[in-house]
C-alpha cells in the first residue's frame, strides 16, 4: 500500500498540525504517503468562483502530475490522497466535469499539453478517512491503540464537503465512518444529528456575525451531548470551530471552551506517538486540561 | 374468402399513416407514398391521416374490391399496437389476413429520429422491404383451443378478493392463491378509509369470510405459485403451499392453544401490528383473519427449533388440529386465465436517514399508525408513544421516498389523502395539534377535495414545503426532548423549527421487492419503475402482453381502494370475456417439419422450450404439436436439413425483405 499525498495549502500553514499528526499516523500505521512533487494551488472557493475553467486547470495539473507518477504503468489507478476537504471536493469535481463535459476536458487537456501532462481520469482521488476505514481497516488501527481512551466522549464532525455531493465512501445524511474510527480507539462517539451541518465555511472571514453563530450552534451541542472534545478531518472547520471561541464569547455571549482537534491528533495520542510529533502545541484550546478532568477515564497524556 | 393462387402476380395496396404528426411531423409521408407507387407490384400508394380510423380501414377495404388486390402493406406504429386491427380489416373485404403485412414506421423511425430526410429515406426502405415479403405471404388459418374455464387469482388483498367474488358469483370456479397467512391485505390493517372514513374492517371482512364460504372459490393462504406453464386458455400452475403446522380442516380458531403455548408471555414481534406488539410462536396474525386457523412460527416454535418442547399446546387442542410433522405441499392446477392483484410494499424510511427513522423512537411509518389508531390494534386505538405518553403535537411528513429522484420519482398518489384521514384520526384520538408537511397536496377523487377543506376547518396546520431533516437538536428549554423538524416554509418564505412528539412519515407505495421474479414466472413485464405493466396505459388497463393474463390493484400503480376494486372488476369482466368466448383463436405464426427433408436426427426435440416436438417412431420423423409451439424458431434455426417451416417466417420471406431492404444500399 503506498499512496500519493496532495497537501494543499492549509496542510503547510493554519493546517499545519493536521499534516503532521496524519503523516505520524500514517507512518506508524506503516503506510507511507508521498508527497506529490511540484504540486499546486488545488483551485478551490475563490477560484473556482472567478474563473472556473482556470480553476479546473490548475486542478487538473496536479491530477496530471500524479498520473505522470502512476498512471499507464499497468498497476492500476494512481491513488491521490487530499486530507483537506476543499483540495478533495476540488479535484473529486474536476474529475468528474472533465469526465462529463468533453468540451471543458479539451480546453483544459490543451492547457496541460503545454506543460507535458494529461488528464485523463486515471487517478483516483481519496480522503485519509476512506483509507483509513476501508484500505487500512479499523482492526489494524485498534491493533496500535496503546493509550486507552475509555471514557472520552468525542464528537466526530465531518463538515460539508468530504460527503457532499459526492457521497463516496459514506452517507452524505448520516455519516460513520469518523465515529468507526474513534470508537476502535477506544473512545466513545457521541450521538449528534449535526455531523454535516456547516461550520460557517468562510463567512467568518465576511460576515462574521453568521459565521461565528454557525460555528457556535456545533459546540454548543457537542457541549450539550457532553462531548469532550470535537473531532474533525477539514482544516477549515478546525480553524473556525477551535481559533474563534473567544471571539463568540465576546460577540455572542455564551463563552464556550471545547478542545477541537484532528482525527489524526486524536489517533496520534491514542497510539502513544509524541505529542511535538502531532502538533498538538499548536492548539489554542489545549486538549490535556480537559481530558484529565474525565470522569471514569484517565488522562490520555501526560 | 378469395385466395390468389400462389403465383399470381401480387398486387399489393400500400397505405402509410399520418398518425396526426406522430409519423408525419418527422417522416415526408407524402414522398413515401409516391416512392412506393413505383415499386413493381404496387397498385395503390395512398397516405391518410389515420390509417387506424374506421374512414382508414375502409379505405383499403374499398381499394381490396377496386383495384382486386391481393396483398396489403401498412406503415404506421407498433405492430403490437395495430396488426389485428388492420389483419381484420383485411379479412372483412374477403382477403385472408395473413396476406398483410405491417412497417412501423412510428417507434422505429419518426420517434427515435429528428432529421426528416433520413427518417424518410429509413421509412422508404422498410416500406420497399415489406413490399417484397409481403409477395411470398401465404393464406394461413388461426387455430381455435378450448379455454379452461377456471381462473387463478394471486393474491388475496382487496383486489385479489374482489375479482374472486365477481367471477366466483359468474359461476367460475376461482383459485385464490395468498402467500400470508390470512387474506385481507393492506386494507385488513387499516382503521378507517378515506374521505368517508367508514371503518376499513367493517366493509372488508364481509368480503374476506364470503371468500372463504363461496362454493366456487377455492382459498389456498400461505402459499406461492412457484411455476408456470402452458398458455391463454390453458395454464399449468404450481402452488407451493408451506407448512402451517396445524391441519386446517380440523382447526376452528378457538385459540386455546395459544393460551396453552410454552411462552406465557407473547414475545416476538408481531408481524400484522409492523412490529409494535408481541406474539407467540403459535398464533393468528389478528382476530378476522381469514381463514381462522392458527400457524406455527417455525422460527420461533422451541418444538420446530429443537424438537424438545413438552407440546402444551398439542394438549390444549382438543381436536387434534395441531401437526408438526406438516411440510410443503406441492399442488397442480390448470386454468384458463390468471389475475395477478399481488399488490404494493411501502417504502422503506430508512432510505432517506434525515427523517430519523429508526434512529428516533417516536418517529413512525404510516403503517404503523394505522396500527396504533385501529381499535383491535396494539393499544387499543390509543395513539400512544413508544415510552406511553400521549402526544401532544405531531408531525405528519407527506412523499416519503415519493417525488424524489433520490429514491422513487413517483407519485404515490394515496398518500395525502391518508395523511389527512390519519391527521383527522389522531386528532380525533388524542386532541393533539397536528403538523402536516407537504409539496404539492394531490386530492383528485370523488370527495377527496372535500375532505382536504374540511381538515383545514379542523384546524390541522398545512406547511408546504419539503422537511429538510428531523433531529433531536434542541435550542430552547421547549425543544427539549421533542424531535425538531426543520422545514422551509416555503408560502412564507423562513425556515422553521417545529418541535413535535411523535412524527409520522407518510411513506410511498413501491412495487414488491420479487415483482421481478414474480414477472419472469408470469412471462409479463414490468414497466422503469418495476410495477407490472399493462397492455395500453389508456384502452387496456388491466391486460398484459401476455394473453389471458390481467392485473389489478397497486401490482400495477400506486392506487387507492376504489380505484383498485374498479380495476379489479375490470380484470373479471376480461377474464370473463375470455372464458365466455369458449376458445382462443392461435396464431398460425408456428413450426412445421417437412417430413420429406427431416432426417430424424432428434437435435430440435431438446431445444424446443415449449416440449412442442416429439418423434414419430414409425415413421422416424419429428413432429411439431402446432398447438404447444410458440413459434419462437429456435428449431427452425437450429435443423441441420433445413427441414423445419415457421409460418410467416419463411426463409424466402425473410430473405426477400433483406434484399428490400438493401436494394437501395448503393446510395449509402
Amino acid at each position: 500500500m503506498s499512496y500519493c499525498y496532495f497537501p494543499g495549502c492549509s496542510l503547510k500553514s493554519t493546517g499545519r498540525a493536521y499534516e503532521e499528526s496524519l503523516l505520524a499516523v500514517f507512518r506508524a500505521l506503516e503506510v507511507p504517503l508521498q508527497e506529490l512533487d511540484d504540486w499546486n494551488c488545488c483551485g478551490a472557493t475563490s477560484y473556482m468562483s472567478v474563473d472556473e475553467v482556470q480553476a479546473f486547470t490548475l486542478a487538473a495539473r496536479n491530477l496530471g502530475l500524479a498520473e505522470k507518477l502512476g498512471g499507464g504503468n499497468g498497476h492500476g489507478p494512481m491513488d491521490l490522497v487530499a486530507p483537506c476537504s476543499a483540495c478533495y471536493l476540488v479535484l473529486s469535481k474536476t474529475q468528474r466535469y472533465l469526465v462529463e463535459h468533453a468540451d471543458l476536458a479539451r480546453q483544459v487537456n490543451s492547457g496541460l499539453q503545454a506543460v507535458g501532462l494529461t488528464c485523463e481520469n486515471r487517478v483516483r482521488v481519496r480522503h485519509p478517512l476512506d483509507i483509513l476505514v476501508n484500505d487500512i481497516g479499523l482492526e489494524r488501527i485498534a491493533k496500535l491503540v496503546k493509550e486507552r481512551l475509555k471514557g472520552l466522549k468525542v464528537a466526530s464532525y465531518y463538515g460539508c464537503q468530504v460527503v457532499r455531493p459526492f457521497a463516496t465512501f459514506d452517507s452524505p445524511w448520516a455519516p460513520t465512518t469518523m465515529d468507526r474510527v474513534v470508537e476502535a480507539l477506544g473512545a466513545k462517539a457521541v450521538k449528534w444529528p449535526l455531523k454535516t451541518r456547516c461550520c460557517g465555511g468562510t463567512l467568518i472571514g465576511t460576515v462574521p456575525e453568521v459565521g461565528l453563530r454557525l460555528s457556535q450552534i456545533l459546540l454548543q451541542e457537542a457541549q450539550r451531548r457532553e462531548a469532550d472534545v470535537v473531532v474533525t478531518v477539514c482544516p477549515l472547520c478546525q480553524y473556525n470551530l477551535e481559533c474563534n471561541q473567544d471571539e463568540m464569547g465576546r460577540r455572542l455571549g455564551e463563552p464556550i471552551r471545547l478542545p477541537v482537534l484532528y482525527l489524526t491528533q486524536l489517533m496520534g495520542l491514542a497510539f502513544g506517538l509524541p505529542e511535538r510529533d502531532l502538533g498538538m502545541q499548536r492548539l489554542f484550546v489545549p486538549f490535556r486540561r480537559t481530558a484529565a478532568a474525565q470522569e471514569g477515564g484517565r488522562a490520555v497524556h501526560v | 374468402m378469395f385466395d390468389p393462387t400462389p403465383n399470381g402476380a401480387p398486387r399489393v395496396g400500400f397505405y402509410i399513416c399520418h398518425c396526426g404528426t406522430n409519423i408525419a411531423g418527422t417522416v415526408d409521408v407524402e414522398s413515401v407514398a409516391e416512392y412506393v407507387s413505383t415499386l413493381p407490384g404496387v397498385v395503390v400508394s395512398r397516405h391518410y391521416k389515420y390509417m387506424c380510423s374506421d374512414p382508414g380501414q375502409e379505405l383499403i377495404q374499398q381499394d381490396i374490391r377496386d383495384h382486386q388486390l391481393n396483398r396489403i402493406v401498412v406503415a404506421s406504429c407498433s405492430p403490437l399496437l395495430h396488426e389485428h386491427t388492420f389483419r381484420h380489416a383485411t379479412a372483412q373485404a374477403g382477403l385472408n389476413p395473413y396476406y398483410f403485412q405491417m412497417v412501423n414506421i412510428r417507434e422505429n423511425v419518426s420517434w427515435v429520429n429528428t432529421d426528416p430526410a433520413a427518417a424518410t429515406l429509413k421509412a422508404k426502405d422498410l416500406a420497399r422491404a415489406a413490399i417484397r415479403r409481403v409477395a411470398h405471404h401465404r393464406s394461413l388459418e388461426r387455430k381455435r383451443v378450448p379455454i379452461n374455464p377456471n381462473v387463478l387469482i394471486v393474491g388475496g388483498g382487496i383486489a385479489g378478493i374482489h375479482a374472486a367474488l365477481t367471477l366466483a358469483n359468474a359461476g367460475k370456479h376461482v383459485t385464490l392463491v395468498e402467500r400470508e397467512p390470512t387474506i385481507g391485505g393492506h386494507m385488513a390493517m387499516f382503521d378507517k378509509t378515506f374521505p368517508t372514513l367508514d371503518c376499513a374492517a367493517c366493509i372488508l371482512t364481509p368480503k374476506m369470510s364470503a371468500v372463504k364460504t363461496h362454493p366456487n372459490i377455492t382459498l389456498w393462504t400461505y402459499s406461492e405459485v412457484s411455476q408456470v406453464d402452458g398458455y391463454v386458455g390453458n395454464y399449468q400452475v404450481r402452488v407451493t403451499r408451506k407448512p402451517r403446522y396445524i391441519k386446517e380442516e380440523l382447526c376452528v380458531g378457538c385459540l386455546e392453544c395459544i393460551t396453552g403455548c410454552l411462552y406465557k408471555d407473547a414475545r416476538f414481534p408481531d408481524e400484522f401490528n409492523q412490529g409494535l406488539s408481541k406474539r407467540k410462536p403459535i398464533y393468528i396474525p389478528f382476530p378476522q383473519a381469514t381463514p381462522q386457523v392458527v400457524l406455527v412460527d417455525p422460527d420461533t416454535c422451541i418444538q420446530l427449533k429443537s424438537g424438545k418442547c413438552k407440546k402444551s399446546c398439542v394438549e390444549a387442542c382438543d381436536r387434534d388440529a395441531i401437526d408438526f410433522t406438516q411440510t410443503e405441499e406441492i399442488k397442480e392446477l390448470e386454468v384458463g386465465t390468471i389475475i395477478l392483484a399481488t399488490g404494493f410494499q411501502v417504502f422503506d424510511a430508512g432510505r432517506s436517514p434525515f427523517y430519523g427513522y429508526g434512529v428516533y423512537p417516536n418517529v413512525y411509518t404510516a403503517l404503523e399508525i394505522e396500527r396504533l389508531v385501529n381499535a383491535s390494534g396494539p393499544t387499543g386505538g390509543e395513539v400512544l408513544l413508544r415510552d406511553g405518553r400521549t402526544p401532544k403535537k405531531v408531525g405528519i411528513v407527506h412523499c416519503v421516498g415519493s417525488r424524489d429522484e433520490k429514491t422513487n420519482r413517483w407519485c404515490s398518489r394515496v398518500c395525502c389523502m391518508y395523511s389527512l384521514k390519519l391527521a383527522h384520526l389522531v386528532k380525533e384520538h388524542t386532541g393533539a395539534e397536528i403538523y402536516n408537511f407537504y409539496i404539492d397536496m394531490r386530492t383528485p377523487g370523488k370527495s377527496y377535495e372535500e375532505f382536504y377543506d374540511k381538515l383545514l376547518k379542523e384546524g390541522v396546520h398545512f406547511i408546504r414545503g419539503r422537511v429538510a431533516e428531523v433531529t433531536d437538536w434542541a435550542r430552547s428549554p421547549e425543544e427539549e426532548g421533542k424531535l425538531i423538524v426543520r422545514v422551509e416554509d416555503t408560502l412564507i418564505g423562513v425556515v422553521r423549527r417545529i418541535p413535535v412528539d411523535m412524527l409520522v412519515l407518510s411513506v410511498g407505495l413501491e412495487p414488491r421487492a420479487d415483482a421481478q421474479q414474480m414477472r419472469r414466472m408470469f412471462n409479463i413485464s414490468c414497466s422503469t419503475e418495476g410495477f407490472f405493466l399493462e397492455r395500453h396505459p389508456k384502452l387496456a388497463p388491466v391486460n398484459t402482453f401476455t394473453d389471458g393474463i390481467y392485473i389489478a390493484g397497486a401490482c400495477q400503480g400506486p392506487r387507492d381502494i376504489p380505484d383498485t376494486v374498479a380495476q379489479a372488476g375490470a380484470a373479471a369482466a376480461e377474464a370473463l370475456t375470455l372464458i365466455d368466448t369458449g376458445y382462443v383463436e392461435m396464431e398460425p405464426n408456428t413450426a412445421f417439419i417437412q417430413e420429406a427433408e427431416c432426417s430424424g436426427c432428434k437435435s430440435c426435440i431438446p431445444l424446443c422450450p415449449y416440449k412442442a416436438i416429439s418423434f414419430v417412431e414409425d415413421k422416424k420423423k419429428a413432429y411439431i404439436n402446432e398447438a404447444l409451439c410458440k413459434g419462437c424458431g429456435t428449431c427452425v434455426a437450429a435443423c441441420p436439413s433445413g427441414s423445419i417451416v415457421q409460418n410467416l417466417f419463411e426463409d424466402e420471406q425473410i430473405f426477400s425483405e433483406i434484399d428490400g431492404l438493401l436494394a437501395d444500399v448503393a446510395r449509402v
